[in-house]
């Protein structure tokens, strides 16, 4: 053993973080893993409710209710933009990877917004919460998906859910952050105004801060989503199946062909979602719409089409 | 002791901003004044010792420069800002003892405020930022737009109402946020520099749109103003901040002609004396030249050009015209023929009047009763005084 050296202490000075982190890892496989499986069972119901949704529905039907949703929320163009994208998904044979991606992605985002939307509230309220969890997320978004892969892999096993659980860890923390820095941007005026007439806090947060933080909200969303998307091929090193799947496994063959499908089928799918959620985000801000949602869109055109059937025809007032 | 017509009470109220306020009550007590204080302790006064009464039904207008405390003295009315110590009453109801449930009460249903910026809604139609308090109230949907529709109707702005904000311009934006204060029917309305951002022409038109609604309703309004021509223009009383410290109170003729220091001297010098005193100030009231008629029989004229005719109550009739000669002429003067100056004229309309005719105006108090009158040497002597 070498004496203390002041010019380098470390080479006595040390502690074994590693060793920790194992001897704790261990403990918590061998006594708690009865708790981390029960963790597994809402995240199963999710995912697998969403995919076989997904699954089941055949892709005609599929790519026309994607069309007709960019419609309603975006415009015919948005409309015709989605039909392509998923057009090609089929085209290039990934259908059913792309719907298994898809779920896995809906289900992360479904519980990063079921978590991050309400801490992200909280934090904006409580500032000495918001100074605490900010380095928690920093380190959920900057430590290498590696690193927790293993402790997840060793706490909930291999599979979809333990796949999701990776996802929610990274792709958390945008949204976290956005809904807080959405609510904290809302103009002190409208704040006070909502106050002096006297608007509980409740009241305040639903009808005032949430309403005005929508558009950022949106932008973690749609931040969200990306990250989910991108975590797809780290997800399928614990045998998650989808599109990750295919490129990892092209990666593995060195069979670039299937590698390359499965890298633009992720690419069509995140244009997919990327500008559908974009879309809601600039939707939610512009207010010059002289129509309520639901006038508008395939919806408005066939509440009007019902309405025509109902009554004597008229003039119909608004083209699409 | 709180008298009927006294809608709100202040007393004794002090805020100091900043985490040690008792300390700075301490120095001001000493007699420390405000910067000493805010160099030794960091604490910032905002409102010193304030007391003074709103009476129900007037204008009372708290005007002072930047950083007086204005917007601190209103925000401490509905307690959008806690007082540091002292009492206010509204209603002989003390608003600071309330526990929360009771203070959103008196936001939701007595006090409703305007607000320099607009702080309308962007999200929402103009229909629905006027109905906002209400819906806070949880007033039913129904219910809350016909009350909205009712308000914008009084701010002229009935069609407008699934405009958003941002489509409407400064002035029309700040007659939704009037509108939304009204909907209310709150007993105060509070307005904090409601019209500064608008340029002065709107600014004029909106003061004009207040005076109406406010003598139509004999609403009480606290209007927040730097502007003392505003202040004079609207105002039934006028509270003088400075530095935190409310230094005189009163009608803008008693203080134009009491100042209470040289800083409210100051302030009042660039005033045009004509726009703040009114014909009542400056009327006398000369025994020798009043005629009573009584029974409706000609009055005997007295041996002077002019006499001023009233009846039995002291009503105004009409002018007794000596050098035509005839006293009957004097009835056929009927007050409206004549240039009768109602009592709370400014003198500014004044000057044009006593030009132009040959003999004292008449000043009348509302009920019709002759107040004094008014000569033109009078007038020149009361505008050269100030
Ligand atoms: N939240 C606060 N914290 C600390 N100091 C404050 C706070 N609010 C106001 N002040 C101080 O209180 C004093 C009075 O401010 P206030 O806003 O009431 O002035 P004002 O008369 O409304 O001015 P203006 O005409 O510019 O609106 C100022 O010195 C200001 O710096
Ligand atoms: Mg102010």
């Amino acid at each position: 053993m070498s004496e203390f050296n002041l010019l380098d202490p470390f080479q006595t000075l040390q502690i074994p973080l590693g060793d920790w982190v194992e001897a704790s890892l261990t403990y918590f496989v061998q006594h708690f893993r009865d708790v981390f499986r029960a963790v597994r069972w809402p995240i199963d119901q999710v995912l697998n409710g969403i995919e076989s949704l997904l699954l089941s529905v055949p892709p005609t039907i599929g790519i026309i209710l994607g069309s007709l949703l960019g419609w309603q929320v975006a415009g015919r163009r948005m409309g015709m933009l989605c039909a392509v994208t998923l057009f090609f998904l089929g085209l290039i044979g990934v259908w059913a990877e792309s719907m298994t991606t898809l779920a896995l992605v809906l289900t992360s985002v479904f519980f990063c917004g079921l978590f991050g939307v309400p801490l992200g509230i909280l934090c904006a309220r409580y500032d000495r919460l918001e100074k605490f969890i900010r380095p928690v997320l920093d380190a959920m978004q900057t430590l290498p998906a590696f690193v927790y892969l293993v402790p997840v892999v060793m706490l909930f096993g291999i599979g979809n859910v333990p796949g999701v659980l990776v996802t929610i860890v990274f792709a958390l923390p945008p949204l976290v952050r956005l809904t807080n820095l959405g609510i904290r941007q809302v103009p002190a005026d409208k704040i006070e105004a909502a106050r002096a007439f006297g608007a509980t806090p409740w009241q305040m947060l639903t009808r005032v801060q949430l309403p005005l933080a929508t558009q950022t909200m949106m932008a973690g969303l749609n931040q969200t989503l990306m990250l989910s998307l991108s975590m797809v091929v780290i997800a399928s090193m614990i045998s998650v199946g989808g599109l990750g799947q295919m490129v990892l496994r092209g990666i593995g063959r060195l069979d670039m062909g299937l590698a390359t499908v499965g890298g633009v089928g992720l690419v069509l799918l995140a244009i997919f979602l990327d500008r559908l959620t974009q879309a809601m985000g600039e939707r939610s801000a512009s207010t010059d719409m002289t129509r309520r949602w639901y006038q508008r869109g395939p919806i408005g055109l066939g509440l009007r089409l019902l309405h025509l059937n109902h009554t004597k025809p008229g003039p119909v007032r608004h083209a699409l | 002791m709180n008298r009927d017509d006294d809608i709100l009470v202040v007393k004794n109220i002090f805020k100091v901003f900043g985490d040690r306020p008792q300390e700075a009550l301490k120095m001001l007590e000493k007699g420390a004044d405000k910067d000493e204080i805010f160099k030794k302790t960091g604490q910032v006064i905002g409102v010193f010792d304030a007391n003074f009464t709103v009476k129900r039904g007037e204008i009372f207008v708290i005007m002072g420069l930047s950083g007086s405390g204005k917007s601190t003295m209103v925000r401490l009315f509905n307690r959008l800002i806690e007082p540091t110590s002292g009492s206010i009453y509204l209603n002989g109801k003390e608003i600071t003892g309330l526990n929360d449930k009771q203070l959103l009460d008196v936001r939701r249903k007595e006090m409703s405020m305007v607000f320099q910026s607009f702080a309308l809604m962007p999200h929402m139609t103009v229909l629905e930022n006027a109905a906002f308090g209400l819906e806070i109230s949880g007033v039913a949907e129904k219910e809350r737009n016909r009350r909205a529709r009712e308000a914008l109707a009084q701010v002229g702005l009935a069609a407008h109402e699934y405009s958003y904000p941002h489509q409407l311009s400064g002035g029309m934006q700040q007659r939704v946020g009037l509108a939304r204060a009204l909907a209310n029917d709150p007993s105060i309305l509070l307005m904090d520099e409601a019209f500064s951002a608008l340029d002065p022409l709107i600014r004029t038109e909106m003061q004009d749109e207040l005076i109406r609604l406010q003598a139509e309703h004999k609403r009480t309004i606290i209007f927040i103003s730097h502007d003392l021509d505003e202040a004079i223009r609207i105002g039934h009383r006028i509270a003088i901040m400075e530095g935190g410290r409310v230094v005189q109170v009163g009608t803008p003729q008693e203080i134009l002609n009491n100042p209470a220091d040289a800083y409210v001297e100051t302030f009042f010098k660039n005033v045009d004396s004509s726009k703040v005193l009114r014909a009542g100030d400056v009327a006398k009231f000369e025994s020798e030249i009043v005629v009573r008629q009584t029974n409706g029989a000609t009055p005997e004229a007295p041996a002077i050009p002019y006499a001023f005719i009233v009846d039995n109550d002291g009503r105004f009739l009409g002018v007794l015209d000596n050098c035509t000669g005839r006293a009957d002429g004097a009835r056929k003067l009927a007050p409206k023929d004549l240039s009768v100056v109602p009592f709370d004229t400014p003198l500014h309309d004044v000057l044009g009047l006593a030009a132009a005719v040959p003999y004292p105006l008449p000043v009348v108090t509302r009920d019709g009763a002759l107040h004094g009158t008014i000569s033109r040497e009078s007038l020149l002597k009361s505008l050269s005084r100030h």
